[in-house]
């Protein structure tokens, strides 16, 4: 019943849509709202916090004393931090690659594993809703990435580097998109993310629910996506370059309101 | 009083050595940046880490600079110099199937089986307005609706019109020729789309028959 009625909602955006643009971008403005109405993404959460204290893997441990950078078991305001430098692995993480870390170090689950599974299988399905429930915790906090660090200012550079970065059969970097204000690829609104694109938009929307293919979306998704539409070839979960463009994102979006889990068309 | 200054003069020194190991120069940022993108992607399907191999055009508009005025020029006059003009002098194809090319945006991703232009779409509508009864298009690029017809296209065969007819297929073979650093991708150049895929695309803009122009 719901979904009937969200394809008439849409089909009436495009109708109005023939007649003046304005009433398209309204409509399908309209459409998103009403999506955000029982937004899927809970479902994620839920299993995320069930994770979160549950004692799992070789080590029979809970994730309850993993750093998010806030200190052990500290969850609320860690999302709206990261990427940022930890000590422990001498290595600037994201909040996905990160969990990863704390499920090798706290449960014994091995890493190299879980970083080769593909989206949406095993341990990696669960990093995506451990990452879920973690966004959630934060939600309406701002962005606020730590640059006190040289490793953290350095891959801010890094990550600006790589969002600029062209090649590829067709040319594209992420700037071919997201570098300018109000460009749209058909009707999908790009975010210019060289700077703070808004509030909740962005890096302040993922993870997200896709509506168009039901899948729960980690910003380590996202990039892998973005990168096939380049025509990039293969980027590697938690990868250098995805920590390096999360964290040239992330401060960029300095103050930007977090509404993650958001939904997506 | 002299130990005071030392250990001062001492502190400040290690200050700054400690700043200079902290703050790497840009060249080294950008030996970084590429150390960090070769080693971060791998091979899937057609897409190989080769496609990370950049040319002349790509590595100079690989930042918010724009590349100096030579290397502009040389980049545009190297893609000038690429393109290849189609067979026996036929510039127009089909605008039905244009159109077709112009709304598929398929083609090239690891999750494409061939690297065939036959298996490419022009991606078109994702950045340009074309045929104005299209209403989703994207806004990257400038809008194509009466391409022909704003510029006076009525015959394309006539001689006057060469000069339109020869840069449509120029923008369309390797946008660079004209733009160093182009957001559109060169179709011809890296052969995502074949010669007759580029006269099909040809008609839809120019043909005076197409829907853009009416």
């Amino acid at each position: 019943m719901k979904t009937r009625t969200l394809i008439g909602v849409a089909a009436l955006a495009l109708c109005a849509g023939a007649q003046a643009q304005k009433s398209t971008a309204d409509g399908i403005a309209e459409y998103r709202k009403m999506l955000e109405d029982g937004n899927p993404a809970e479902l994620f959460e839920a299993k995320g916090e069930a994770l979160w204290s549950q004692k799992r893997g070789p080590k029979n441990a809970s994730l309850e004393r993993c750093d998010l950078g806030l200190g052990p078991g500290v969850v609320k305001g860690a999302f709206v931090t990261l990427p940022r430098w930890f000590a422990d692995t001498q290595k600037v993480q994201d909040l996905e690659s990160r969990l990863v870390s704390c499920m090798a170090t706290l449960q014994g689950f091995d890493a190299a594993e879980i970083v080769k599974t593909p989206f949406g299988r095993g341990e990696m399905a669960n990093v995506t809703a451990l990452a879920t429930w973690i966004a959630a915790e934060s939600r309406g906090m701002r962005f606020n990435l730590p640059q006190s660090h040289a490793q953290e200012r350095i891959t801010y550079e890094v990550g600006k580097r790589a969002f600029f970065y062209r090649g590829g059969t067709h040319d594209f970097s992420c700037a071919s998109c997201h570098g300018d204000e109000g460009k749209r690829i058909r009707l999908q609104e790009l975010p210019n993310l060289t700077r703070n694109p808004g509030d909740g938009i962005g890096f302040a929307a993922w993870p997200a629910y896709r509506v168009s293919n039901g899948q729960m979306w980690s910003m380590q998704l996202r990039l892998n996506d973005c990168f096939r539409q380049q025509r990039f070839p293969y980027p590697g979960f938690g990868s250098e370059v995805t920590i390096a463009l999360a964290t040239y994102m992330g401060v960029n979006a300095k103050g930007a309101e977090s509404i993650a889990p958001a939904i997506k068309r | 009083m002299n130990h005071a200054r030392l250990l001062l003069s001492t502190v400040a020194t290690m200050a700054l050595l400690a700043a200079c190991a902290t703050s790497p120069s840009p060249a080294e940022l950008d030996a970084r940046a590429t150390t960090a993108i070769k080693s971060s992607f791998r091979d899937q399907g057609i897409a190989k880490t080769d496609r990370l191999n950049q040319d002349l055009g790509q590595a100079a508009c690989s930042s918010d600079k724009a590349p100096d005025d030579g290397t502009a020029d040389r980049i545009m006059a190297e893609a000038l110099y690429t393109v290849k003009w189609p067979a026996g002098g036929q510039f127009l194809g089909d605008w039905r199937a244009g159109e077709k090319l112009a709304q598929d945006g398929r083609g090239m991703t690891w999750t494409d089986s061939s690297a065939d232009p036959n298996a490419n779409g022009g991606n078109c509508y994702n950045c340009h307005q074309i045929d104005n009864r299209e209403i989703s298009y994207g806004t990257i690029g400038p809008s194509l609706w009466n391409y022909g017809k704003n510029r006076g296209v009525t015959d394309p065969a006539a001689p006057a019109t060469a000069p339109i007819v020869q840069y449509t297929w120029v923008k369309l073979w390797n946008a660079k020729a004209y733009s160093a650093c182009s957001n559109m991708p060169r179709f011809g150049h890296k052969n995502l789309l074949n010669e007759q895929q580029l006269r099909d695309i040809m008609a839809l803009l120019l043909d005076p028959k197409s829907p853009v122009n009416q």
